[in-house]
């Protein structure tokens, strides 16, 4: 599904990533661990293509294509999905005009049928449910004044409406209770098959109780610096990153 | 009237008035004798001028003493240096001596094809999604029988007729209905109301004049596309709408189509009377040539519009769309007379490029229970200012009286700017105001967030911009939102990303 090979990014002229090498199979787990400040964020602005982050050398393969060259909406429209650690706040724009407009670009660029609002309407409010989203929140202006664990579901629910086949999720559990935090970690495991891959992107393993990951890496200073299974992020809890120094 | 119940566009005017370089007044002497038989008045501005045009028009007396009496209100100004300098634009000197105040509306060269077009003109249309039909009308292309806009037309103008609404170029109305004219013009925006209402009323050539008669909801939405006989625009227009009792009409003005002009100053006129329960709805798109991308060319529109809500329970809706003019200057009003009178102003302005649009409205509550609603929209991109600026007036009497107040502002890039300026003047203690206004930006981080979704810059651009918009598009006629919406996206295409 995702090969990144010997990646190096940098961002405002600074170098993040120093050679990052990871290979996600279809139906996988990957969870990327490491302290504040390490490059994980980067490492997935990077992988979606976010303007100003740019590849200075190395490559990531999506399904055996080079993405590195494609516009953000580009590699979305191949399924490439990143829930963000701080949504975005779009005053004045509903939340379900928002997701319609990015499912119909999506199923456009697929040649697949795009929907019209009572179509759509019925998808969203059953993914909703299957998700128990509040109804409310769809009809309100994109993340504009969500409660920080409404904002973390909400992107779970863009994530199940858009139904990408790579599933990037930076820090889905920063700034929330636990109760929330399994409730997000539902929708995650919800959203798991056999054809999808989930990278999770944290700095607790707290969320790797109820999300089980098939590998943890350890990311520092830019890069993997030690891949495991799931007894690695145990370690790190115990120990905290120190040990890898 | 007392100074009390009516208002003035140099209310505004906070004394910051400096130095006018060109005088008006000097050029008296270059006076001539004028031709009746020609077509076009010579440059410059004098009264022989305004008697030249009150002439051709075969006006009545006491209207060329009207228009007189403002040409000296006028020069007056322009001798005291009183030219409003108070708005938040930037501009040389107007030579008001350089400019020809009449000539005769002359027929546009015809072209057989839609291939003789400027294919950038074309290129626009199409964005805008402008039926071929109306592309060719546009452009001045010879129009096939069946779509003849000038049959259309008659057909309103007899269904009109019908139910006793007069719809007409003003001109026509001063020779039919005089007493309705001399009745009402004026008494909504005096000539001595500001310099530009002056010059208006000294030197207008043409304009639109309409009338509801009691009990009447008009059938349709009056636009000013149907108005035959007046496909050129005016420099100086002058429009009249008078809604009798319990009469309503929907007004729409302008169209989303660039319109280019090759007059630099346009200063209309727009005064709307309502009587005991009517209503007058009225919707303009602008987009007039806003100038090349160096900011040269473009119109100046220097614009008086104000609406009297004379009658109890009556009401005055103005929408506007404001996309076009390297400078607007506009700031559509309503004096609320009546009891229970209402007054609205949804407003959208985009300045891009080298734009200024200083605008926004006076809502004046002099009657009880009185209310009004301002929704103000502006957007601004590359190096476009706009600026809002608004009075809500609540006078001693009006008891009850109630308004609410949204003024937004949209920055796209990062070296345009928006400004607001609300004024509020409360007289009395029964009264009740909110004001409500946020200022957003459309950041990078924003478009990247659609762009992860799969929405490309363009569409993410333009879900934000009619997001921000929408509460003034509802209140357009469907078509003219239709046409909003593309022309907002047609205009900010290239100035964003």
């Amino acid at each position: 599904m995702l090969e990144v090979k010997d990646l190096y990014s940098t961002v405002s002229g600074k170098t993040i990533l120093n050679g990052v090498n990871l290979s996600i199979k279809p139906g996988e787990v990957h969870a990327i661990m490491g302290p504040n400040g390490s490059g994980k964020s980067t490492l997935s602005y990077t992988l979606a293509g976010k303007p100003n982050y740019i590849v200075d050398s190395g490559d990531i393969l999506f399904e055996d294509q080079s993405i590195i060259e494609m516009l953000p909406e580009t590699r979305a429209q191949l399924g490439i999905f990143l829930s963000f650690q701080h949504p975005l706040e779009i005053a004045g724009v509903r939340m379900d005009q928002f997701m319609r407009s990015a499912y119909n670009s999506i199923q456009k660029q697929n040649n697949n049928e795009e929907l019209d609002v009572l179509k759509f309407n019925r998808l969203l409010k059953s993914k909703s449910e299957e998700l128990n989203v509040d109804s409310d929140l769809i009809q309100r202006f994109v993340n504009h004044g969500f409660s920080g664990g409404e904002r973390k579901k909400n992107e779970i629910l863009q994530m199940a409406v858009l139904d990408p086949k790579l599933m990037i999720l930076d820090e889905p559990d920063s700034g929330l209770d636990i109760d929330a935090v399994r409730s997000v970690a539902d929708g995650i495991n919800k959203l798991r098959s056999e054809s999808k891959s989930t990278v999770i992107i944290t700095h607790y393993q707290r969320i790797l109780n109820y999300v089980i990951p098939d590998y943890v890496h350890i990311f520092m200073d830019g890069k993997i610096i030690q891949s495991g299974d799931k007894t690695l992020a145990l370690q790190v809890e115990e120990k905290g990153y120190e040990i890898f120094n | 009237m007392t100074t009390k119940n009516s208002i003035s566009e140099s209310e505004f005017d906070d004394g910051t008035n400096v130095e006018v370089k060109d005088s008006i007044a000097k050029s008296y002497q270059y006076g001539f004798v004028t031709d009746i038989e020609s077509e076009t008045a010579p440059k410059g501005l004098n009264e022989d001028i305004i008697r030249f045009i009150s002439n051709k028009k075969n006006e009545p007396d006491w209207l060329l003493e009207w228009r007189l009496k403002a040409y000296n209100h006028f020069l007056q100004l322009v001798e005291n240096e009183n030219i409003p300098e108070w708005a938040n634009i930037n501009h040389d000197p107007i030579d008001f001596q350089d400019m020809y105040y009449y000539s005769e509306p002359k027929p546009k060269k015809e072209l057989q094809s839609l291939d003789e077009v400027d294919p950038e003109l074309l290129a626009t249309y199409e964005k805008l999604g402008i039926p071929i039909a109306e592309q060719k009308k546009l452009a001045g292309v010879a129009v096939d029988a069946i779509f003849d806009s000038v049959s259309i037309a008659t057909t309103f103008k007899e269904e009109l007729s019908k139910y006793g609404v007069v719809f007409c170029p003003l001109s026509e109305a001063v020779q039919k209905y005089p007493d309705l004219v001399q009745k009402y013009m004026g008494s909504v925006v005096p000539y001595s109301d500001n310099f530009y209402s002056a010059l208006n009323s000294a030197v207008f050539s043409e304009g639109s004049f309409c009338y509801i008669p009691k009990g009447v909801r008009c059938p349709f939405e009056l636009t000013t596309y149907f108005r035959i006989n007046t496909q050129e625009t005016g420099q100086f227009e002058r429009t009249l709408i008078i809604a009798e009792d319990d009469s309503y009409v929907s007004y729409l003005e302008g169209c989303s189509a660039p319109m280019f002009d090759t007059n630099q100053l346009h200063a209309a006129v727009v005064e709307l009377v309502t009587l005991n329960n009517a209503e007058i709805k009225y919707s303009t798109i602008q987009n007039w040539y806003p100038g090349d991308e160096n900011g040269k060319g473009g119109i100046y529109n220097f614009v008086t519009k104000r609406g009297r809500c004379i009658g109890d329970n009556s009401k005055i809706s103005w929408t506007q769309v404001e996309t076009g003019s390297a400078i607007t200057w506009k700031y559509p009003s309503v004096i609320l007379q009546g009891d229970n009178s209402v007054g609205e102003f949804y407003s959208v302005a985009l300045t891009k490029g080298h734009q200024q649009a200083d605008t926004g409205t006076k809502m004046i509550h002099l009657g009880n229970n009185t209310r009004s609603t301002i929704i103000s929209k502006t957007i601004s991109a590359d190096k476009g200012v706009g600026t809002y600026r608004g009075l809500v007036r609540i006078n001693p009497k009006a008891e009850n009286a109630w308004n609410f107040t949204q003024c937004d502002s949209l920055l796209i890039g990062d070296q345009c700017a928006a400004h607001t300026a609300p004024y509020v003047e409360v007289k009395n203690n029964t009264s009740h105001l909110e004001h409500e206004a946020f200022t957003s930006k459309v950041s990078e981080d924003q478009l990247f967030y659609c762009n992860q979704r799969g929405i490309s810059s363009e569409d993410a651009h333009s879900l934000i911009i009619n997001g921000f918009c929408k509460e003034v598009f509802t209140q357009l006629p469907l078509e003219f939102a239709v046409e909003a919406t593309r022309l907002l996206e047609a205009n900010l295409e290239g100035a964003v990303g």
